[in-house]
């Protein structure tokens, strides 16, 4: 009984710091949603580059962590603002299979640039700063899973207040609610998609660079999971809820650890498209979104 | 009458071009039955290689475990993956249409990676063993019978019906199509031709692995569908062979274009989509950069001024907004 709790325990903690990351990337997701109705294919690849850009500032350039990270984040911020005005922007009044499509093609050529460029072996991301090891109550942690933590919680806390706060993130809901209207009222909607981008990438870019030196591995096709399972989260919370998608992400990932536990981690993958299919079966609008009615 | 029409071809093709053939064949049943539920239908659908999975290793375990004869195994085939697009169809084809996109591409992840754990299937190290029963004559009879049979459906009121959601599924509803039933049997009707095609696929190549039926095989099928032009069959059949020759053709010219012809079929989706979304063929109102370009200079030129002066491109879907904002 005694083991049975401690392990439980010690599952939670993983599925908390694995969650943090899903939710992170979630939140690209949902925000994009949000504002575009577009399920941006290309978040996981937006995802893996921010990975690799913090491997090579902190390995090439010397930077120091928190710099390297801030920098990877801006540079995987322009990426995603550039990919938008490449791949959506002259699509903004298509059909939603002309946009999802130029998602999935920008998603396979990032991906499959990225493999061109820097190889398809695996990258060893070596924490640039000492990690302890720490007995809380028990339950082992670390200095990195506690900075996993510790980001995700400082940018979604940053995020809310963004998006509630300040005038950027109002005009971002606004455009979310309605782009018209949004636009007769003097928004800059292109604007506001386009910081909308910048901001989900460099959530994304900071995710990738944790879960970089968590598994001590960077490789070109990292993305396509992670991307996967954020979108999952971010359709259980409720997409297009900013809440929805950090809660989304960290049910996920306690449902994965503990799936994880319960059958074998062959499984692990699968977990999250069954959770997805349920989600889309029983409870469409997501765990906090609001039931919509299709507009004509 | 088949080994003769095998014999024969066979004695004025390579070896080398017959596999081709081979290939490319199947492909056009694969990319055929894709436009179907993406082109006809409008519903993305990301997932197609693992119904063709489902057709392959149902072929071959016929085959190998229980001794079934070819045309028993193919039609079990897809039969089986029909059976899998109704289970996987009926949940999310009810939801809006990304969603499917998003279903589907779980969907092939999770028969990936059951194909991978179980032990029937020989899990990582593939199944071994199925006799080679697939030749070209009963390929190009397959890719025949796709093609009739897709024509005379996309012809029927069920095709109109089909393509009335793709342009407006919320109008279709308010006429009175059963929207959700219509993309449930365009979505099964497409597994069974690519289950044929996975059988097809299993008596060719007599080794299966669950690698050959990944995301990126989906993505390729994807391309071949948008490159041909959606909604048009002739277009799959074009798109197919075109994307299947072109690599192997590039393989000995050109090896590292060849190997990373991924990077260009992701550019060439987005490039599709922004100047020509229906493709080279494609049949949808849709129209992209390059149409309108193009309609606007014919609409300048001094002879047909007066005459189409009153047509701007229509503003459906991708018209008008494409000017100046």
């Amino acid at each position: 009984m005694e083991r049975g709790a401690h392990l439980f325990g010690q599952q939670l903690i993983n599925g908390l710091v694995t969650g943090s990351t899903y939710a992170l990337i979630a939140l690209g997701y949902t925000m994009v949603y949000g504002v575009l109705q577009l399920i941006n294919f290309a978040h996981g690849e937006i995802y893996m580059v921010g990975a690799f850009t913090g491997l090579l500032l902190v390995t090439q350039a010397n930077l120091p962590f928190p710099l390297a990270l801030l920098l990877a984040m801006a540079i995987t911020a322009l990426l995603g603002v550039t990919i938008e005005f490449i791949a959506y922007r002259p699509l903004r009044r298509s059909s939603r299979l002309s946009v999802l499509i130029s998602a999935i093609g920008m998603s396979i050529f990032v991906q499959n640039v990225a493999l061109w460029v820097w190889g398809p072996q695996t990258r060893r991301f070596l924490p640039p700063f000492p990690v302890h090891t720490f007995t809380v109550a028990g339950l082992r942690t670390n200095t990195l899973e506690l900075l996993t933590l510790f980001v995700a919680l400082v940018m979604m806390l940053g995020l809310h207040l963004l998006v509630t706060r300040t005038k950027l993130g109002k005009a971002m809901r606004a455009v979310a609610q309605d782009r018209e209207t949004a636009a007769l009222m003097g928004i800059n909607v292109n604007r506001t998609i386009a910081f909308t981008f910048a901001i989900g990438s460099s959530l994304a870019a900071a995710a990738g660079v944790m879960v970089g030196m968590l598994f001590n591995a960077v490789v070109p096709n990292m993305g396509v999971m992670p991307g996967l399972k954020g979108f999952v989260a971010a359709v259980l919370g409720g997409i297009g809820s900013i809440p929805g998608a950090m809660v989304g992400g960290l049910v996920l990932g306690m449902a994965e650890v503990l799936g994880v536990a319960l059958l074998s981690s062959q499984w692990r993958d699968a977990i999250a498209f069954a959770i997805l299919i349920l989600v889309l079966l029983y409870r469409p609008s997501g765990l906090l979104g609001r039931r919509t009615q299709e507009k004509v | 009458m088949l080994d003769w029409a095998d014999g024969l071809l066979r004695s004025f093709i390579n070896p080398y071009y017959y596999g081709v053939l081979v290939t490319i064949g199947i492909n056009i049943i694969l990319a055929l039955s894709l436009n179907l539920v993406t082109g006809f239908t409008g519903q993305l659908h990301l997932g197609h290689a693992a119904f063709m999975a489902i057709g392959a290793y149902t072929a071959g375990l016929l085959a190998t475990k229980a001794g079934t004869g070819f045309w028993a195994a193919v039609l079990a085939a897809g039969l089986m993956a029909a059976v899998a697009g109704v289970i996987v169809g009926l949940p999310t084809l009810r939801l809006r249409g990304d969603y499917l996109a998003i279903a589907t591409l779980g969907f092939g992840e999770i028969v990936r990676i059951t194909l991978l754990n179980l032990d029937i299937t020989g899990g990582p190290f593939g199944l071994r063993g199925i006799p080679r029963q697939t030749n070209l004559p009963i390929v190009i009879l397959a890719v025949i019978f796709t093609f009739l049979v897709l024509r005379s459906l996309v012809n029927s009121r069920m095709g109109r019906a089909l393509i009335a959601i793709r342009e407006d599924e919320v109008a279709a509803q308010t006429m009175g199509i059963d929207t959700t039933r219509l993309k449930v049997t365009s979505f099964t009707v497409a597994a069974f031709f690519a289950g044929i095609a996975g059988a097809l696929f299993a008596y060719w190549f007599r080794y299966l692995n669950p690698s050959s039926f990944g995301f990126m095989v989906s993505i390729e099928l994807l391309a071949m569908v948008v490159f041909g032009g959606l909604g048009n069959l002739l277009g799959s059949v074009v798109g197919a062979s075109v994307m299947t020759y072109l690599p192997e053709l590039l393989r000995t010219v050109a090896p590292a274009i060849a190997e990373r012809r991924l990077v260009f079929y992701g550019a060439l989706l987005v490039i599709i989509m922004i100047l020509r979304p229906n493709g080279l063929l494609g049949t949808s109102s849709e129209q992209g950069w390059l149409e309108i370009w193009l309609a606007r200079r014919r609409s300048r030129s001094p002879a047909t001024t007066s005459a189409a002066s009153g047509q701007v491109p229509p503003a459906s879907t991708g018209g008008a907004g494409h000017g100046p904002a």
